[in-house]
């Protein structure tokens, strides 16, 4: 070991300007040009396939009707309009419920599933990484498995559950069984295993309860992983159309309204495409928003010993 | 607290002895347990308790309106020894699970550790690209666009003008066609959780370790990767690979919005299409639990084998 060449890696950081080519030299060890241009390649031809029915999907929103229906069908739109959407506004105005009554419960329900089900299961993740108690690994496992069970059998006993309790056809029958999915306990905990220990005894010695190791110390350390959790359970609440939870017209969410415009069949093609377009956007948009804090905490922590 | 305590212990053989008890160590740590409440006591009645449920329900003849009759393994024997279908389906979903959710799992990981090495707009573009089709709703239809049969579709547009074919050809509606078809577009649905798992997880690296190892003697990115990177995101791979195998042996959505269900000489039918078949549409619950049933210790059973795979690497 000792007779191998070291390499020299120079510390830019308390320079105030350095030049790029330098930059990149500090940070990116072992990375050779051949190698680069064929992993970046690689990327680059996957990444049109996967973009390509996005962009069919924004696309299509754009088309005029008769492009819509134009044969041979072109990917790009030729004369873009917001036509579609000026559409779907006045679908929109023109229901049962106001809209904006629709919007409000999507926020409660979206809003709701999604900080619940994140503070859940981050606290009951933390002991679970960290302590050790009996029944731990009972607990754990029994999570795991949960997940593996088809949710569309299980849906009538929990139906069944829900009426018990009384909460049937109100928000809470769908934010409550929201809060304890499996997969968010079991992201968290794996990311929690990884702060090391010293750093939650550190903060015992200096007096600190568990509660506020937990809040001042391991969520911090793990914000990467819960933003990511509240992509995910954005997404699915969001996705939410009430089912058979839902009876009251005034309670269902948007999701569940753009679904009946879309039903309309040829003649709201147009509306349709917009439709599609909305449903994606705003489930992006918050995915943008977070995945930009993911990064900050990138390079504001690191998680050391 | 003190004072209420009735058995005070006498010596220090007792106070080990009674440190040793059950009793002790719950009393000891149940702020643990308080952490734990809110979590597992809607887990217990919302996901378990249903579970407990559609097993018994599995060895019953139940049709949700009248209550279930107990019938012992006939919904077993049923399936395992009578039900075709249910033998083209589980081929159907096992091919899944042992061609597009192995894939998956190594596009996702390839993909967001060549993501890792970009920075800033870049990178958060990047994973949007990649991110994008699994966080969009239901954005899949457009594929029904895509491979509409006739010449309207975009597919066969692009083939017919190029002289590939002569006719349309009705992609979802032709058997050889419709089982790759639907691949495809799991493998493009599936850079999901287990995706944006694995860049919160090589975020959270530390960057020392890096050049410790470059100081170690790792000559090179795969070296790296190997011997650095995996080894230190091991709990993310491990629910990656959780995630992919609940994913790849769910497949049923795609299948039933693009192919139909029952679609063209049952191609693409998938156990969970078999039993959304039963479940939902004739009402069969007893017979759906026991579909469930078997698709579950069939995952646990993979899952397993995965989890000891796992294990091993970085060695």
């Amino acid at each position: 070991m000792s007779r191998r060449r070291q390499r020299v890696i120079v510390d830019y950081s308390n320079r105030k300007w350095v030049p790029f080519w330098m930059r990149a030299k500090q940070t990116k060890l072992n990375r050779s040009k051949a190698g680069n241009g064929l992993l970046f390649g690689l990327m680059f031809i996957c990444g049109i396939f996967m973009a390509l029915p996005l962009v069919m999907v924004v696309n299509n929103a754009l088309k005029p009707l008769d492009e819509l229906f134009q044969y041979p069908p072109k990917v790009f739109v030729r004369n873009p309009t917001l036509e579609n959407f000026s559409d779907l506004f006045v679908l929109m105005s023109d229901t049962w419920v106001p809209f904006s009554r629709y919007i409000m419960n999507t926020v409660i329900i979206t809003m709701g599933g999604m900080v619940g089900h994140v503070l859940c299961a981050s606290l009951a993740a933390y002991p679970l990484a960290k302590h050790k108690f009996p029944g731990r690994d009972i607990l754990f496992n029994m999570v795991i498995l949960s997940m593996m069970f088809s949710w569309t059998v299980t849906q009538i006993p929990q139906y069944l559950i829900i009426s018990l309790m009384g909460i049937n056809n109100t928000y809470l029958a769908l934010i409550l069984p929201a809060w304890s999915f499996g997969m968010g306990l079991y992201l968290m905990k794996q990311f929690m295993e990884q702060i090391p220990d010293s750093l939650i005894d550190s903060a015992k010695i200096d007096g600190a309860g568990e509660f506020s190791i937990f809040w001042r110390i391991v969520m911090p350390n793990v914000k990467p992983a819960w933003l990511t959790l509240a992509i995910f359970q954005f997404q699915y609440m969001w996705g939410n159309t009430g089912g058979t939870f839902l009876r009251d017209e005034e309670l269902k969410p948007l999701q569940f309204a753009l679904q009946q415009i879309v039903q309309g069949g040829a003649a709201r093609a147009g509306a349709g495409a917009a439709v599609t377009f909305v449903i994606a956007a705003v489930p992006i948009t918050f995915f943008l928003i977070a995945q930009s804090n993911i990064m900050e905490t990138m390079t504001t922590s690191g998680m050391k010993e | 607290m003190a004072a209420k305590r009735k058995n005070v212990p006498a010596d220090a053989a007792e106070i080990a002895r009674m440190q040793g008890t059950l009793r002790y160590r719950i009393r000891k740590n149940r702020i643990s347990y308080v952490m734990l409440a809110p979590y597992f006591i809607l887990f217990f009645l919302f996901t378990v308790l249903p579970v407990i449920a559609s097993i018994f329900f599995s060895f019953t003849d139940f049709n949700v309106l009248e209550l279930p009759k107990f019938v012992g393994w006939k919904n077993y024997i049923k399936l395992l020894l009578e039900d075709d279908i249910f033998i083209i389906s589980l081929k159907n979903t096992l091919l899944f699970a042992v061609i597009t959710g192995p894939i998956s799992y190594l596009l996702c990981l390839l993909f967001a550790w060549i993501i890792n090495e970009f920075k800033g707009k870049l990178r958060a573009f990047l994973t949007l690209i990649f991110y994008a089709p699994s966080i969009s709703g239901n954005a899949y239809v457009v594929w029904n666009l895509i491979l509409t049969g006739d010449r309207y579709g975009y597919l066969n547009g692009l083939l017919l003008k190029y002289g590939i074919i002569d006719e349309a050809i009705l992609w979802m509606k032709t058997e050889k066609y419709i089982l790759p078809i639907l691949m495809i577009v799991q493998l493009w649905l599936s850079l999901g959780t287990g995706f944006l798992a694995f860049i919160a997880g090589l975020q959270t690296i530390d960057h020392t370790m890096y050049e410790a190892a470059a100081i170690d003697g790792v000559r090179n990115r795969w070296q790296e990767l190997w011997f650095v990177t995996l080894p230190a995101m091991k709990p993310q791979l491990m629910f990656g690979a959780v995630m992919q195998i609940t994913q790849s042996f769910a497949v049923a959505d795609i299948s039933i919005n693009l192919a139909g269900n029952p679609s063209v000489n049952y191609a693409g039918a998938t156990v969970i299409t078999h039993l959304l078949d039963y479940g939902s549409t004739r009402f069969e619950m007893g017979y759906a639990s026991a579909i469930a049933t078997i698709l579950f210790l069939l995952m646990v059973g993979t899952n397993k084998l995965v989890q000891k795979m796992l294990r091993r690497v970085g060695e």
